[in-house]
């Protein structure tokens, strides 16, 4: 649902068509039958830390299903139209991507609203999508253009969106996660039945100041919830090499924690609900999404020299996010195979169109350089060798 | 050791036949113990002898184990094991502290700090631990074994979080020393004197050096002293101060000069705490003019220091006002990156303004002016 909802008008024409898409395709059949509730088991049964774990039948419909594998289709066109655009040297400075990951954003997004926020690491180019963002501002931010979500001024690492509730975007391993408590305060005190979803990985799991933030978070009954989005790589060092506890979502000690099947869409939207109605009742918990990246740690990270191919293909094939939901749209019979390829062609049309469409966009005028450094800009001086005579103010 | 040189005598082949560095690797592999290496082989070597020589020495960060991002570290846990050599979590708070913890019982700790934007986590370690740990203990406990090594710099497309020169931080920090190499040659020296040196010290490398600089560095046991600047080009008109990567921009602007009759001294920091005022104060005393020059933003960079020191020196024999061609004031810039850099343009105008500003004609000055701006802009 999350992108058909949010389909932003600017660049509607173009974003609006997998929706419309999407419902011609159903129409065909039943509108009655797409809104009828299905209930699904989740992939696994949910492990849970002082807590009682939520159920494990989730309650979807059709056209969430279909709006699922939209997403997820998309998401990972657009991530792997990302890695050739870094190949191709059009994308500088780091790029992380997610391919792989795409059911944790999805499915978060699926149990939440606009005005619960989502602040994350580096490895943001899906969530931003799923909380509203489009494909045109994705790759021009990629490319340092000036139509991009941060005006060109953030790269890969740095997307952020208002209105959307999304805090963006942190190079620092680990850092963001103060910063949602902070968040979280802010809404408990203005007593929004709103949340914070603080995603971070489980490399940065082992960094000192999660630890700071849980416990002001605990301490003070805040709407925080941790995600641990654990694809058990922390760059190129699996987790049991670093972690002595690699049971994220017990980490929490005093806090209660979910460990979920990050791979199943459903699974994180159950757990989702679940987190939110319990975080604003009793405070923060912890979320371990056990998911994977196909990728690299970063473009300069081959990926496999830490895990086995085999690893990677086994994942693949038994886990893949995308693939788990075709099977459910299929089995209970909500589109056809062909319908489904279609959608995929869809969608790597929406993303050569969005790139082409982003590369006519301008790189940012070079005054941009200096603004935004303070609120009122700099008043950056530039000074000639004799400072006396060259003094100026540049804008 | 022929195991190492073994070992580096692969990786050498590897980098050639991926082509990263223009000079012809391995064909100058001469008998007499000089080997044709790029920066983070020659960084590889350094470490390799470090743990040789000492049984007492470790080397760890995150990913060092599978050599590094950068692979300064290949080949080190294969060789000396993983009690010496692995991998930490992701935690720069913790790895200096335990980094200081391990030297205060008389080891010598080379603690990896994948970017030097990552640093700041580790700065209150650095800071207030290792810095102090000698005075407030009157000498009882030090941790001078500590080495924190740490890539800095730009790279052409490293953004915000990969490209930072955090040096100037650390030279507030009495009690910490700061080295930054410039080549190949220098960086193996003056990390094993880094390394063997009883005090802490955080070594920032050129990570745009890694694989760009190829020079022929000698196969055995050599260290650099530490807090000896080196005068790396003789000239009579005008002295530049540098450090690390900027120094190669700041040679070409010097062999710029040059053919317009513009002799320039330039001079490698090397060690910028505790630096070596005399041979620049030599310098300047000969010259009469100083350029500074340092990627990290101009105000409150090194360049501030050594213009206040050297002003109160030489402040007679200054026939011009120290000049500073620096970083710009503003966070480090992904597409603006060209913008922000000191480079060879801005250099050579400073150097050409300054050697030319006695005849005290505004116009001109303020042509320069307009060119500067536009150079920026």
């Amino acid at each position: 649902m999350a992108l058909s909802r949010f389909a932003s008008s600017q660049f509607g024409s173009n974003f609006l068509k997998p929706a419309s898409f999407l419902l011609s395709s159903q129409r065909r059949r039943s509108i009655s039958s797409s809104n009828e509730t299905l209930t699904i088991e989740t992939s696994i049964p949910f492990t849970s830390h002082n807590c009682d774990a939520p159920s494990r039948s989730v309650e979807t419909s059709s056209s969430e299903l279909m709006s699922f594998f939209n997403d997820m289709v998309l998401m990972r066109r657009m991530e792997i139209a990302a890695d050739s655009l870094y190949k191709a040297k059009l994308i500088r400075g780091f790029c992380h991507l997610y391919d792989g990951q795409e059911a944790v954003a999805v499915g978060m997004e699926a149990s939440i609203n606009s005005k619960d926020c989502v602040i994350t690491a580096y490895r943001d180019h899906c969530t931003f999508l799923s909380r509203g963002g489009t494909l045109f501002e994705i790759f021009s931010e990629l490319m340092g253009r000036s139509g991009g979500c941060s005006k060109g001024k953030g790269g890969s690492m740095h997307f952020y969106r208002k209105v959307g509730g999304f805090y963006g975007g942190h190079g620092i391993v680990g850092a963001q996660v103060p910063l949602g408590v902070g968040l979280a305060f802010g809404q408990k005190y203005c007593k929004d039945p709103n949340v914070t979803f603080s995603l971070y990985g489980d490399g940065a799991a082992n960094q000192g100041q999660l630890f700071e933030a849980l416990n002001i978070a605990a301490l003070w009954d805040l709407p925080a919830i941790l995600v641990c989005e654990n694809n058990h790589y922390g760059m190129g060092t699996a987790e049991w090499r670093s972690a002595k506890s690699p049971a994220y979502y017990k980490r929490g000690d005093y806090a209660p924690g979910l460990k979920v099947d990050g791979m199943d869409v459903l699974a994180v939207k159950q757990a989702c609900k679940f987190a939110k109605e319990h975080a604003l009742k009793n405070g923060p918990i912890i979320l371990e999404m056990d998911t994977y990246r196909y990728h690299g740690h970063s473009m300069s990270d081959p990926g496999s020299t830490y895990r086995t191919r085999d690893e990677i293909s086994g994942v693949r094939q038994e886990r893949d996010p995308i693939e788990r939901v075709r099977k459910l749209v299929l089995a209970h019979d909500i589109s056809t195979e062909k319908e489904l390829k279609d959608i995929e062609k869809e969608a790597r049309k929406q993303v050569d169109e969005a790139i082409a469409k982003a590369k006519e966009s301008e790189m940012p005028d070079p005054s941009d350089l200096f603004t935004n450094v303070y609120v009122k800009g700099l008043g950056v001086e530039a000074y000639g060798a004799d400072r006396k005579e060259l003094k100026a103010t540049l804008p | 050791m022929s195991k190492s040189a073994k070992k580096l005598g692969k990786l050498i082949s590897l980098v050639s036949k991926r082509g990263f560095s223009t000079s012809s690797i391995q064909k100058d592999a001469a008998d007499n113990g000089v080997k044709s290496l790029n920066l983070y082989s020659a960084i590889n070597q350094a470490l390799h002898i470090a743990l040789d020589t000492d049984p007492r020495a470790y080397v760890f960060g995150e990913d060092v184990g599978f050599g590094g991002v950068f692979r300064c570290t290949t080949g080190l846990a294969d060789r000396f094991g993983k009690n010496r050599v692995f991998n930490t979590p992701l935690c720069e708070q913790g790895i200096v502290g335990f980094g200081i913890g391990l030297a205060a019982m008389g080891n010598r700790a080379v603690a990896e700090i994948q970017f030097a934007d990552y640093i700041f986590p580790a700065f209150d370690q650095i800071v207030n631990e290792a810095a102090k740990f000698r005075y407030r203990s009157g000498n009882q406990f030090n941790c001078g074994g500590l080495t924190i090594r740490t890539p800095y710099g730009a790279v052409g497309h490293g953004g915000h979080y990969h490209s930072q020169s955090p040096e100037a931080f650390f030279c507030h920090v009495p009690g910490i020393k700061v080295v930054i190499p410039r080549s190949p040659k220098e960086a193996k020296g003056l990390l094993l004197s880094c390394i063997r040196d009883p005090n802490p010290i955080v070594f920032f490398e050129p990570k745009w050096l890694y694989r760009l600089a190829v020079e022929e560095v000698p196969e055995d046991d050599y260290m650099l002293p530490l807090s000896e600047a080196e005068v790396i080009r003789p000239g009579s008109d005008i002295t530049l101060v540098g450090w690390g990567a900027q120094l190669s921009i700041m040679e070409q602007a010097c062999i710029d000069a040059e053919k317009e009759g513009i002799s320039c001294e330039l001079i490698d920091l090397k060690t910028l705490i505790p630096w070596d005022k005399e041979t620049v104060e030599a310098s300047v005393k000969k010259t009469g003019r100083l350029l500074i020059s340092h990627e990290a933003p101009v105000t409150g960079g090194f360049g501030a220091e050594i213009s206040a020191s050297i002003l109160e020196r030489c402040f007679s024999r200054l026939e011009a006002p120290v000049a500073r061609v620096c970083g710009l004031d503003t966070p480090f810039p992904l597409v603006f990156e060209p913008f922000y850099m000191p480079t060879k343009n801005k250099l050579h105008l400073f150097i050409y303004y300054n050697n030319n500003n006695n005849n005290n004609n505004n116009n001109n000055n303020n042509n320069y002016y307009y060119y500067y701006i536009s150079l920026i802009n």
